[in-house]
């Protein structure tokens, strides 16, 4: 953990020399998500309701998952761009070092700039809470931090599953982006929205219904919903477990990039 | 130190084709060619030695190297470096080792170079006493005092490799691998890092496996050549011995007065490098150089000679060629 910190700081150091380049990136990162928000919000001046949701209801959905995406790609950004990290040589680097291959791959990389994503999403969090009026209590406050955080992991482990991927092919991974983009699109409204099927997917195999519909439900105090939902979040962490383990298969493939 | 036993390695890289219709064939199937990288590579290295790895581009040096330093695993041999399998123990086994490649850097770019010194004390878990030490060894023989508070993006490239030589050994590894590490280096620099292999290897005891293109490094540094071509080791012994075996080519070059016209030898390659000047070619297999020398005095009026053996270059190209590599 204290050499993950040492990284954090030496890779947030190297991007601070170009304070320009960052300081755009981030605006950029802030106006992506804002049209997506944008657009929700001119749908439900037309149709006022989706499915049984309102608009604050969905706006905190959308928050939830927008902030652990950015969380997400800030921190996992080595995973999520590990064909780079393989093609620079920096992967046969890492392996010559004595510690963790994750430790270090997530060490190789972060992406600062996503903090304009997670403004965003901080704001429209923000503003849904003081719209909704939801009966808080200490459990329902440790179900929302737990939904974005362990969400954070959900989509750790899904660059991470793609950066696997890469052992075996360093081309047409795009793939792989039906999971983290399509993910998040979907993700962003209330699962039961969908198709029984889609929801079943995204709730068991690739967890998204764990850390965002299902403790939702309990905090807005939907009829079934039960109180331990809200430690939904931590079951779907077990994810990574397959994730690590092939991960850990794929690195006994490697085969280098050449001298 | 190192027993390195029947090592073969096989890379399957994806068959390239051209054209659009093989692009899409190889969406559905893709095909792969199998390429040998090396194959029964076996070589042993005793504590302190210093070995020099040669052999042209896709040899398998680089292959031999990557499995040494633990970043493949080969496909059948075995390899034990310090009583350790690398791609079994990697982490153990990489404590003990530092690896310079010459053309890719270890440091991060953006920050000053005590920073990735610092950050690689924490990775390799340096104790802060012994650090120090070492730090400012290095620092004072390599002379990086000024270097240490800039960039490593505005480094040149041979105050850059003195930086890489010193991550590399900021953790006192027992073993060191430098893949060309004088590749792109003006000849000031070239000397400097010589020099710093040298004296690290007779005063600290590492042993060092030395790849390069630069015959030069091979002959200021070691005597024991791994020679590898096409996956195989061709040849394990003196540079010396190699001397003796191949070097058998010696130039003279004669001055003579003008006007007079050199003699043409039996056996002996002759060129004309201008008026009053020429060179033979004496392969001393066939004839005496002293036989050449003597002729020529006797036919020629004589105003300097010189004698020159081959440089390694050329032997080493001798010695591909009749290994057909």
């Amino acid at each position: 953990m204290n050499l993950y910190l040492r990284y954090v700081k030496m890779v947030f150091r190297c991007q601070m020399q170009y304070r320009v380049s960052f300081l755009l990136t981030m605006l950029a990162q802030m106006l992506i998500p804002f049209s997506v928000f944008a657009g929700m919000l001119l749908l439900f001046q037309r149709f006022h309701l989706l499915g049984s949701w309102q608009v604050d209801e969905v706006m905190l959905c959308f928050a939830v998952i927008h902030m652990a995406f950015a969380l997400s790609e800030c921190f996992a950004r080595g995973f999520d761009m590990f064909a780079q990290v393989v093609s620079q040589g920096e992967f046969d680097r890492i392996l010559v070092r004595p510690r963790g291959t994750v430790l270090q791959v997530l060490g190789a990389r972060f992406e600062f700039s996503r903090m304009g994503r997670l403004c965003l999403s901080v704001v429209v969090m923000g503003i849904a809470v003081s719209r909704l009026s939801i009966a808080w209590n200490p459990l329902k406050v440790l179900s929302l931090v737990l939904m974005v955080s362990c969400g954070t992991l959900v989509f750790a482990g899904i660059f991470m599953l793609a950066a696997t991927l890469c052992f075996w092919t360093l081309q047409g991974l795009e793939v792989v982006n039906i999971f983290t983009d399509g993910g998040r699109e979907m993700a962003q409204y209330p699962l039961d929205i969908y198709k029984k099927e889609i929801t079943r997917f995204f709730t068991f195999v690739i967890p998204f219904g764990m850390v965002n519909y299902l403790p939702l439900r309990y905090l807005l105090d939907r009829p079934g919903s039960m109180a331990w939902h809200a430690l939904l979040p931590l079951c779907a962490t077990l994810f990574l477990v397959p994730c690590v383990l092939l991960w850990r298969f794929g690195v006994r493939r490697y085969q280098s990039a050449g001298s | 130190m190192i027993r390195v036993e029947n090592l073969s390695k096989t890379y399957h890289v994806p068959k390239r084709s051209t054209g659009v219709k093989a692009a899409f064939k190889a969406l559905v199937k893709r095909e792969t060619v199998a390429v040998e990288a090396i194959r029964d590579v076996s070589f042993h290295v005793a504590p302190g030695e210093m070995v020099g790895y040669i052999g042209p581009n896709g040899a398998g040096k680089s292959t031999t190297i990557k499995i040494m330093s633990g970043i493949l695993v080969p496909d059948s041999g075995t390899c034990e470096i310090l009583g350790r399998t690398p791609w079994k123990e990697r982490m153990a086994h990489v404590k003990d080792i530092g690896v310079v490649f010459g053309q890719r850097s270890q440091l991060w770019w953006d920050v000053p170079v005590q920073d990735s010194f610092d950050l690689l004390r924490d990775i390799y878990r340096v104790p802060a006493e012994s650090y120090r030490k070492t730090a400012d060894r290095l620092t004072e023989i390599l002379d990086l005092a000024d270097l240490l508070t800039t960039p490593v993006r505005s480094l040149s490239l041979g105050q850059r490799m003195r930086c890489e030589l010193a991550a590399s050994l900021l953790h006192s590894p027992k073993l060191l691998f430098l893949d060309e590490p004088t590749i792109g280096l003006d000849a000031v620099s070239k000397l400097a890092v010589r020099q710093f292999i040298r004296e690290l290897n007779r005063e600290a005891g590492t042993t060092v496996i030395l790849t390069t293109h630069d015959m030069n490094d091979i002959e200021a540094l070691t005597n024991r050549i791994l020679l590898i071509g096409k996956g195989h080791i061709l040849y394990d012994g003196g540079l010396d011995h190699l001397r003796e075996q191949y070097d058998t080519v010696r130039t003279v070059t004669v001055d003579y007065r003008e006007g007079q016209i050199p003699p043409v030898l039996d056996g002996v390659e002759m060129s004309r490098l201008g008026e009053g000047r020429v060179r033979y070619r004496v392969d001393t297999a066939i004839v005496k150089v002293s036989g050449v020398v003597a002729r020529l005095s006797a036919e020629l009026e004589l105003k300097d000679v010189t004698i020159d053996a081959q440089p390694v270059e050329e032997l080493i190209v001798r010695l591909y060629r009749e290994h057909r590599i």
